[in-house]
Formats: structure tokens, C-alpha cells, sequence
């Protein structure tokens, strides 16, 4: 903000606090959720403060309960995640920046129409075409493998519509005068252009790691070996529970330590963010 | 020239790391299931154990989801040509199941292919019926079943001096009614609406769903349930949910904690409720068989099961079919279904099994486990209550539910709503019907 | 789309767009193809028994007095979720944008939402409004209000929309939060200077130069509503009760469930396709034209 006011900060703190007690409740219940016992969780009795098992909750679900239930420690199934959801981040912007660099900044036939077929892969959710694509990963041997979770995945409209709009932002002037400067394309993205980008690059890869991260129906078609199997099918395998005792409080843990990494990746992007922001000021 | 092989070495290595693990040498029959939580672990040390006992086929199981996730996984396996083994298929999967032929392998005829002892009169009707074509082969293998109980909860009924438990409709009606003043929330109440009140209701009082046995005697089945009697029984729920006496708790069993948590002291809901009961409800507690209507000749008849069965694909060798017999033979063993019994909550699916467990005392000391056993076996199946199989049952489920949900909604009246679920669900049944491989 | 230079190797831009294209037609075109191969036949789930029916699937689509009912449901609930999530995504991001004590916290736990698992979610929010078990939903009764998401219609459909709208606002509050921080603080400044109170700096100046933003996520966000909500509507309320929620990819959805009815599923979801291109057609020709790059 420009202007200098003492009582004018209030009202963005008001809002943001709101803002932050409604949209973060959920997850301030999955914390305490995994505090207390499941008895009082199941009958609905939960209170708002957390309980007194905290501790002992954590324990087993590290230690030994869903090694028990899912029969994969926890530690495995994070790496799945990671490898998947990492793949997943890099490979959509890498050839989502790309096309989007291509359809903006090159004139060539179908030029419009090669952004449209990207474009149109967003109206068809996967739950339509499974069977198909399915059998498609299946003919080229991309069952239980990392290829198989990640590439399938990776067509990305929402990334390459996001770096069209930016592109479409950048003054003439700034090619022109990387031209005159002799740089070719390849030059102009890699010096100019790439910089440029990094706010909208940490966003999106915030947003496209949490993605990865939580795909459930696609992992869940395409492994079949217990390791390869995700942190979010193991708390799914806890909280669907049917015809037993669901234990809510060790479901509730195992979501809050499933949240660690996307979290951690949000902490550090902010720090890219104020660097974008630094580095825009011209 | 280095560079070059290097290269060539990481291009292999890196394709070998996304390639599939290799080949076993032992037969490996992969099972695909929708076990979680301790039921997972039951899963686990069956294929362990039958794995430990000879060293030519070895069990694989999987978690595949859902029991949805898992057929609908089965299916995308299925058309991509590498089906597993065994699937494990909730009993409203039946008819999308069997009348897929060359999809499954029936389990009567895998078991004759392969010289495995195999008595069909072994095993409890009222539990493989549902499995079985209407000759009595058996076409998929019964895993775990349940059957729905009223759960009743003992401190509530002393509350609003009810003396014992209600056997019959009208007792459960003027109950609910009794109990609203002590719970004004909810004083009856149920889950899996259809399963409930239209399938067991009808098996209950030896009434059709559909002609042609439920449909278990052809794909050319006409639903019929919007009788009087049915009419009724809506009728009473909708006037009763009006001070909510009865409150719906929704379509499937999200509602279940209202039990235990106290609100509601009558609820009607699968006797697989039973370990969640056991440790979460702070009160004396009991569960007692479905109610009736006294004044219907033959009621009650018996039970119909749920849960879920074991299909064997088809397509698959003839090691592997040798390896799943196997595999059935020790399921059916005595002494592992008793075991299964008791440690699992499952039903024991053959005749042996239930008598070792009734002479061990078992049910002395653990009644409410006996009590679907006792719905499931209270009188012979008739064409009524041998259990039913309706093409694309998840729908009709749906559709039933919206019915339902509307009349107890006062949208429409009882009867409107059960003529619209009957007509809407024989619009799916014609459907199905063209689709059925002859 | 003309105040850009333009590059002319034809070349480079054929490799650069190749890999998502490769993608694209292997893994969307092709299984997409085959989908559409479907909605003209009618088949029974393991695809053993097929026929060819031409446009019947479709016809009976038009005969059923629910898909009307469902188109219904899917506009509304789709203008509810995208005004919504749009509106408190950018009032968050705005008041984010400022160098106040703790924005960095403040950022955090407003992105961090995004990251619940979606099945972790649903189980969170019938623990909140679950009629007879969850809080707020007993909180209500207390009110005297008779919250039943189970049987009232307005109530499931209400249910639904806050927890779509939920899921959604982390996504909006980041994408706006970088495209404010984007706007180089001089034109600001310089607007200042110029005398502008915040409030007319905010139309004026920061809007328009957030609308590449805006467009890309109001189109996001509609996409979002149609197709993404699935997972929700399906733990929520299975498109009950009665419909009320059944919106029409969750009728897609509903209806290819265990190979059902895979023909009239594939017929649903072309049809579903065809209206959100159209929309998305008509946002790119008319609402772009406001959009200032």
C-alpha cells in the first residue's frame, strides 16, 4: 500500500484472519481430529481444542498402525507421492511453457487450432475416458511404473492457458529490444522471457505438485504392487473402512503428515514469490 | 565411442526401471479386493497362509478402492486383456457380473474342471443362492456377508419405558414414537435405505422385488414391489418422519454414528456394524432381527445377504485356474471359515462351519453375532428370498433412493414414489437386457 | 492478440509444441475418440456384446424429464461456485497483497487448504455438517434452524457449493495473489501521485491489469464447477437427495458406474463437452475483448 495509515492496516488483518478461520477450519479439524480418541470422533462428539492422544496417535501411525492396514509403511508410500507429484509439476510446466512460448510468440499455420486441441483436453474428465486410457497404458507397458503414473497426467490446458495470458502481457518492446540485441528465440526465453516467469512458475507449481499429490483414481487403476501405492490411497484405505472400526484418529494423522510436503512446498515458493516480485519492478 | 555406450546402457536402465517387475516362477495369481482396516489384514494372512502351504501358486492380493473402484478396475483390466485372477465384487455387481459370459468363469464349473472336491449341498443356502444361477450352480464364491439387524439401544427403551425390544412394525412405529419424547432428533432410524426397506422388506415377508425369482431366473425380469404392503410401510415412515420419530440418515451408512453417539436408539443397519458398536457405544446395546408386519402369512421368511463375493475371470490359464481352486478348497475348509467367523464378523458360508461354532459355545457368550445367521436360515429360501439380481444395480439403487428420498420429502405420495421407482427401474432393466450376452 | 512480436521459425514452434501435443492425442485424442465411438453404441460392461445404435443414446438423453432437471442443477450450482470462489479468492489476494505484519503466515495458511486430500476433505465436511453428528450442523439445530442436507434439496445444494467453493478459493486467492504481485508498484505509485484514492486505483488501474488473471480464471474456474466437482457431489450428497444435486457430469459419472450404461454415459459426456466449448468460445470472443493486455 502507498499511503502511510495507522488504523487502515485493520482492515486487512480483519479480513485475512476471517479469510484464513474459514478456509483453514478443515484442516484445523483434521489436526485435532488426530488428537482424539476415535470413540468420540465417531459418536460426533468431537470438541474444537485438541485432546490428550495426540501423541500416541502419531506413534502408531508412524511407528506401526497403518504399517498394519495398508501393509506399507508410510515412509514408501510419501516417496511414491513425491516421485509422482514432482514428475507431475515439472513435466506440465515444462511443456506447458513451451507450446504456450510457441502459440504467443511464433506465427505458424494452425497456430490457433494447436492452442484449441490442447485446449479442449480440459472439457473430457478422466472418469469418462478411463477404460480407453487405460487400456492405452496398458498396450504400451505403462502399468506399475512411474511413467505410467506421471505421463498419462501430463497434458496440461490450466498451464499452458496461464502462460498465453502472461506472454500476452509482454510489452513489444522488450523483443524488439532483445532482437536488436542479436538474441534469437531460444535466447529471448531463456534470458528474458524465463525470468520473467517465475512468479507465475512457483504458483503453478504449487498448485500442480498438491495436484499430483492427491490423484487418487488414476494411481489407484494403474498399480497394483503395494509400493508403488500413494499416501493418498493408504488414507483412503483407513477412512473407507467397512464392516470393521474405522480408526478415525490415526485416518486424521496420517492426512496431516500426507499435508507436510505440499506445505513445505508452499513455505518455500512464498520466498520465489517476493523474488518475482523484486524483479518485475522496472 | 564410451560416451555412446554409456548412453546406450542408460537408455536401457531407464527403461528397465519404468518396465514392469519380471515374471515369477511360481504361478501368480493376483486378487483384487476392497478390504481395508482390519478386514485388510483377514485378506492378508488368507493369501499368506494358503501361500505357506505349497509352493506352486502364490496369492497376490491388492486394495483396489472401493468396491465400485474395484469392479469398475476389474472391467478396465478385463477390456485391456489383463484381468486379475480373482476380483472380489459387492452383491449388487452380481448381474453385471454373470451375465458377462466369457468375462467370468463360473466357480461350479472351475471347481469340476479341476477335480476339487466341491459339495454345493455344504454350503448355506440362504448365503450361495444369491451367488448361484437358479439350478443351483454356483457362480461366484461368497467372502464376506452380512445380513441387517435393528440395533436397539437398552438404556434409551428403560428411559421411555419401553419394556423390551420390538419384534413387529407396529411395535417399531409406536416405539419410535415413544422414544421422540426422550429423543426429539431422531427416534428411529436406518441405513442403506434400499437395502432396507425395499430388498430385505420384501425377502422379510416372502414378497417378489421382481418376477421371474428377482430375476435370478432371467434377464426378462419386471419389477413389482409397489404392492400395498410396501405402500404401507412407506407411508408409515413418511408420516413419522414428519416430527422425525424416523429421521433419514441418508443412503448409505454415514448416519451410523447417530447410534452410537446416543441420538438414535433404534437403528436398522447391517449386523456388520457390529465392532464399531462394540467399542463406540457407551450403553447397553443389543441387536435384534428385522421387524415385520404380523398380519403377512409367512413372515418373517428369511434374510437376503450383503457384502460381497469372489469372481474368478475368465481368459485366464489353466495354472492359474488350478491355483484358484485350490484356493476355494482351503477357503471352504472348516476350521479357517470358523476362524474367519469369529475373528472377522464374517458369516460362515458352509453348513460346518455354523454347527462347530453353534457347539463351541461361541454364541453363548456373543449372541448378537448369531442373529443374521438366524434371519439368514429362518425358513428354507423361497423364489422370493433366494436373493435377487437386477442388471446395473447401482443405478437402480440410486433411483430407488431418489424415490424414496422424495416421498419422505413430501414430494410426492408414498405410492406415486414407489410406481415411478418401479417404472423407472424396469426403463433400465429393458436396457440391460438388450445388453446381456446370450 | 496483434501487439506481439512474432518469431517466424516454423521449425522451433513445431518442436516446441510437439511434446504436449504428443500428449495430448495419445492420451486424451485417442481414449477421447474411442469414448465418443461409445455414446453410438450400447454395450454391456466388459464390452462383449455391441450394438451399434446411432443416435439413440442421445435421443432417450432428450426423452428424460431428469436431464433437463440436471442441466438445471449444473447452472446453477456452476454460477453459485464460480461467483463465489472468484469473489473471495480476489478479496483475499487483495488484502494479501500488502506489506502487513505476518502476510507471509497469513499467505500460507490460505494456500494450504488446496493441499487437503479430496477424500480427506469430504470426510472433514460430513464431519462438520453431517445432520445429528456434525458440528456446525448441531450448531444450527441449536439455532433453530433444521439443517437436513439429507432430505431438503436447497440445504444439499447449499451443502455442496460451500464445499466446492472451499476447495476453489485457495486455488483463485494464489493465481490473483501473483498476478497482483505482478503489477509493478510504480504504475501504482504513480496513480497515487496523480491523487487516486485506493478504492477508484483499484477499478481503475489494478483490475484492468489483473484481467489476463481474471479471464484465466474465471475459465479455469467454470471448467472447475462442470467437470472437477465430481469427487465432492459423490461424498457429499451421491446427487441426492432426490436429484437435487445431481449435476451432469455427476449423471455421467452416476451412470457409467460399474459399466452400466457406458453408452449413455459417453453420449452424456460429449454433449457436457460441447456446451462447456461453447462457453468457453463465447468467453474467448467476447469477454477477452475486455481484457487488457
Amino acid at each position: 500500500m502507498v499511503e502511510h495509515r495507522r488504523f487502515g492496516n485493520l482492515l486487512p488483518h480483519l479480513v485475512l484472519l476471517i479469510g484464513v478461520a474459514i478456509v483453514a477450519f478443515p484442516v484445523y479439524l483434521a489436526v485435532i481430529g488426530s488428537t482424539h480418541d476415535d470413540v468420540i470422533i465417531s459418536n460426533g462428539q468431537m470438541p474444537l481444542y485438541p485432546g490428550s492422544h495426540g501423541l500416541e496417535t502419531y506413534w502408531k501411525t508412524i511407528i506401526s498402525g497403518t504399517g498394519k492396514t495398508t501393509r506399507e509403511p508410510v515412509g514408501s508410500m510419501l516417496i511414491s507421492s513425491l516421485i509422482m507429484a514432482v514428475g507431475i509439476a515439472v513435466g506440465k510446466i515444462a511443456i506447458s511453457i513451451i507450446s504456450a512460448y510457441a502459440v504467443v510468440f511464433f506465427s505458424f499455420p494452425f497456430r490457433m487450432t494447436t492452442f484449441w486441441i490442447i485446449f479442449v483436453t480440459l472439457m473430457l474428465p478422466v472418469e469418462v475416458r478411463i477404460f480407453p486410457t487405460y487400456k492405452i497404458a496398458s498396450d504400451l507397458h505403462l502399468l506399475d511404473s512411474y511413467s505410467g503414473l506421471i505421463l498419462p497426467l501430463i497434458a496440461s490446458a490450466t498451464a499452458t492457458l496461464l502462460f498465453r495470458q502472461f506472454f500476452m502481457t509482454i510489452p513489444k518492446e522488450l523483443v524488439e529490444a532483445s532482437k536488436i540485441d542479436g538474441a534469437g528465440p531460444i535466447r529471448f526465453f531463456f534470458d528474458t522471457l524465463l525470468p520473467l516467469s517465475v512468479t507465475n512458475i512457483a504458483a503453478l507449481f504449487v498448485i500442480l505438485f498438491i495436484y499430483g499429490w492427491n490423484q487418487y483414481l488414476w494411481p489407484l487403476l494403474i498399480t497394483t504392487r503395494d509400493d508403488m501405492q500413494t499416501i493418498v490411497i493408504g488414507i483412503k484405505k483407513i477412512i473407507d473402512v467397512k464392516d470393521a472400526l474405522t480408526e478415525w484418529s490415526v485416518a486424521m494423522a496420517t492426512a496431516v503428515l500426507a499435508m507436510l510436503p505440499p506445505v513445505a512446498v508452499v513455505v518455500l515458493m512464498q520466498r520465489l514469490f517476493v523474488k518475482g516480485l523484486i524483479e518485475t519492478e522496472k | 565411442m564410451a560416451l555412446r555406450q554409456f548412453g546406450a546402457a542408460a537408455a536401457v536402465t531407464t527403461a528397465l526401471a519404468f518396465a514392469a517387475s519380471p515374471a515369477h516362477a511360481v504361478t501368480e495369481i493376483q486378487w483384487w479386493h476392497a478390504m481395508t482396516g482390519p478386514n485388510n489384514d483377514v485378506v492378508v494372512k488368507l493369501a499368506n497362509d494358503f501361500n505357506a502351504t505349497q509352493s506352486d501358486y502364490k496369492i497376490v492380493p491388492s486394495y483396489k478402492g472401493s468396491y465400485p473402484d474395484t469392479l469398475n478396475a476389474g472391467i478396465a483390466a478385463f477390456r485391456a486383456g489383463n484381468a486379475p485372477g480373482i476380483m472380489q465384487v459387492f452383491e449388487v455387481g452380481t448381474a453385471t457380473m454373470m451375465s458377462a459370459k466369457g468375462a467370468i468363469k463360473p466357480v461350479s464349473e472351475l471347481m469340476k474342471d479341476q477335480g476339487e472336491t466341491f459339495d454345493p449341498q455344504s454350503y448355506l443356502p440362504a448365503i450361495t443362492g444369491y451367488y448361484s444361477t437358479s439350478k443351483g450352480e454356483m457362480l461366484s464364491f461368497p467372502f464376506n456377508s452380512s445380513s441387517m439387524v435393528l440395533w436397539v439401544n437398552l438404556d434409551a427403551l428403560k428411559k421411555a419405558d419401553i419394556a423390551e425390544p420390538p419384534k413387529t412394525w407396529p411395535e417399531v412405529f409406536a416405539d419410535a414414537q415413544k422414544l421422540h419424547a426422550t429423543s426429539p432428533t431422531c427416534g428411529f432410524s436406518s441405513s442403506w435405505v434400499t437395502w432396507g426397506f425395499i430388498e430385505q422388506f420384501n425377502a422379510w415377508h416372502n414378497q417378489s422385488i421382481g418376477t421371474k425369482a428377482n430375476g435370478l431366473d432371467g434377464f426378462d425380469t419386471t419389477l413389482d414391489f409397489n404392492t400395498p404392503l410396501e405402500t404401507k410401510l412407506l407411508e408409515n415412515l413418511v408420516e413419522l418422519q414428519k416430527d422425525k420419530s424416523y429421521d433419514y440418515s441418508g443412503r448409505t451408512n454415514t448416519g451410523e454414528g447417530r447410534f452410537t453417539s446416543g441420538e438414535c436408539p433404534l437403528y436398522m443397519t447391517s449386523s456388520a456394524f457390529y465392532p464399531n458398536v462394540k467399542v463406540n457405544a457407551k450403553f447397553t446395546y443389543t441387536a435384534v432381527p428385522m421387524p415385520y408386519f404380523p398380519d403377512v402369512a409367512g413372515a418373517p421368511q428369511n434374510s437376503i445377504i450383503g457384502g460381497a463375493s469372489l469372481w474368478v475371470m475368465g481368459g485366464k490359464s489353466a495354472e492359474e485356474y488350478k491355483g484358484i481352486a485350490r484356493f476355494f478348497t482351503f477357503l471352504s475348509d472348516t476350521d479357517r471359515q470358523v476362524y474367519l467367523h469369529e475373528v472377522s464378523g464374517y458369516l460362515p458360508i458352509t453348513k460346518a462351519a455354523y454347527e462347530k461354532t453353534k457347539e463351541s459355545g461361541f454364541y453363548d457368550k456373543n449372541p448378537i453375532l448369531e442373529v443374521p445367521l438366524k434371519e439368514l436360515t429362518n425358513k428354507p429360501p423361497t423364489e422370493n428370498s433366494r436373493g435377487l439380481r437386477f442388471g446395473g444395480m447401482v443405478q437402480m439403487r440410486d433411483v430407488w433412493s431418489e424415490e424414496i428420498e422424495a416421498a419422505l420429502a413430501g414430494k410426492k405420495s408414498a405410492k406415486d414414489a414407489l410406481d415411478a421407482a418401479v417404472s423407472r427401474g424396469n426403463q433400465m432393466l429393458r436396457q440391460f437386457e438388450r445388453t446381456a450376452v446370450k | 492478440m496483434e501487439n506481439r512480436a512474432i518469431f517466424s521459425g516454423k521449425l522451433l514452434a513445431l518442436i516446441l509444441v510437439l511434446p504436449q501435443l504428443a500428449v495430448s492425442l495419445i492420451f486424451f485424442y485417442w481414449p477421447a475418440a474411442q469414448a465418443l465411438w461409445q455414446s453410438f453404441l450400447v454395450q454391456d460392461a466388459f464390452g462383449l456384446s455391441t450394438e451399434f445404435v446411432w443416435f439413440e443414446n442421445y435421443v432417450a438423453l432428450f426423452q428424460t424429464p431428469e436431464y433437463y432437471h440436471s442441466i438445471g442443477v449444473t447452472f446453477v450450482f456452476s454460477i453459485l461456485v464460480v461467483a463465489f470462489s472468484l469473489a473471495i479468492g480476489l478479496l483475499l489476494a487483495v488484502m494479501a497483497n500488502r506489506n502487513i505484519k505476518g502476510v507471509q503466515i497469513y499467505r500460507t495458511f490460505l494456500i494450504i487448504p488446496y493441499a487437503v486430500a479430496p477424500a480427506v476433505a469430504s470426510v472433514l465436511f460430513i464431519f462438520m455438517f453431517q445432520p445429528g453428528l456434525g458440528m456446525i450442523a448441531r450448531a444450527l439445530q441449536r439455532a433453530g434452524i433444521d439443517w437436513n442436507p439429507v432430505l431438503n434439496g436447497n440445504h444439499a445444494m447449499m451443502l455442496v457449493v460451500i464445499a466446492a467453493v472451499w476447495n476453489q478459493i485457495s486455488y483463485n486467492f494464489l493465481f490473483f495473489l501473483a498476478g497482483l504481485q505482478a503489477i509493478p508498484k510504480s504504475v501504482i505509485e504513480a496513480a497515487a501521485i496523480d491523487g487516486a484514492r485506493p478504492w477508484r486505483r483499484f477499478w481503475t488501474i489494478v483490475f484492468p491489469l489483473l484481467s489476463p488473471t481474471t479471464f484465466f480464471l474465471i475459465v479455469v474456474n467454470i471448467t472447475y464447477a462442470f467437470f472437477n466437482t465430481l469427487g465432492i457431489i459423490d461424498t457429499a450428497t451421491e446427487g441426492g437427495p432426490n436429484a437435487a444435486t445431481q449435476t451432469l457430469v455427476y449423471k455421467v459419472f452416476q451412470d457409467g458406474k460399474a459399466g452400466a450404461d457406458l453408452g449413455s454415459s459417453a453420449a452424456q459426456s460429449v454433449i457436457l463437452m460441447i456446451i462447456v466449448i461453447l462457453l468457453t468460445a463465447v468467453q474467448f470472443r467476447y469477454v477477452e475483448k475486455k481484457v487488457h493486455y
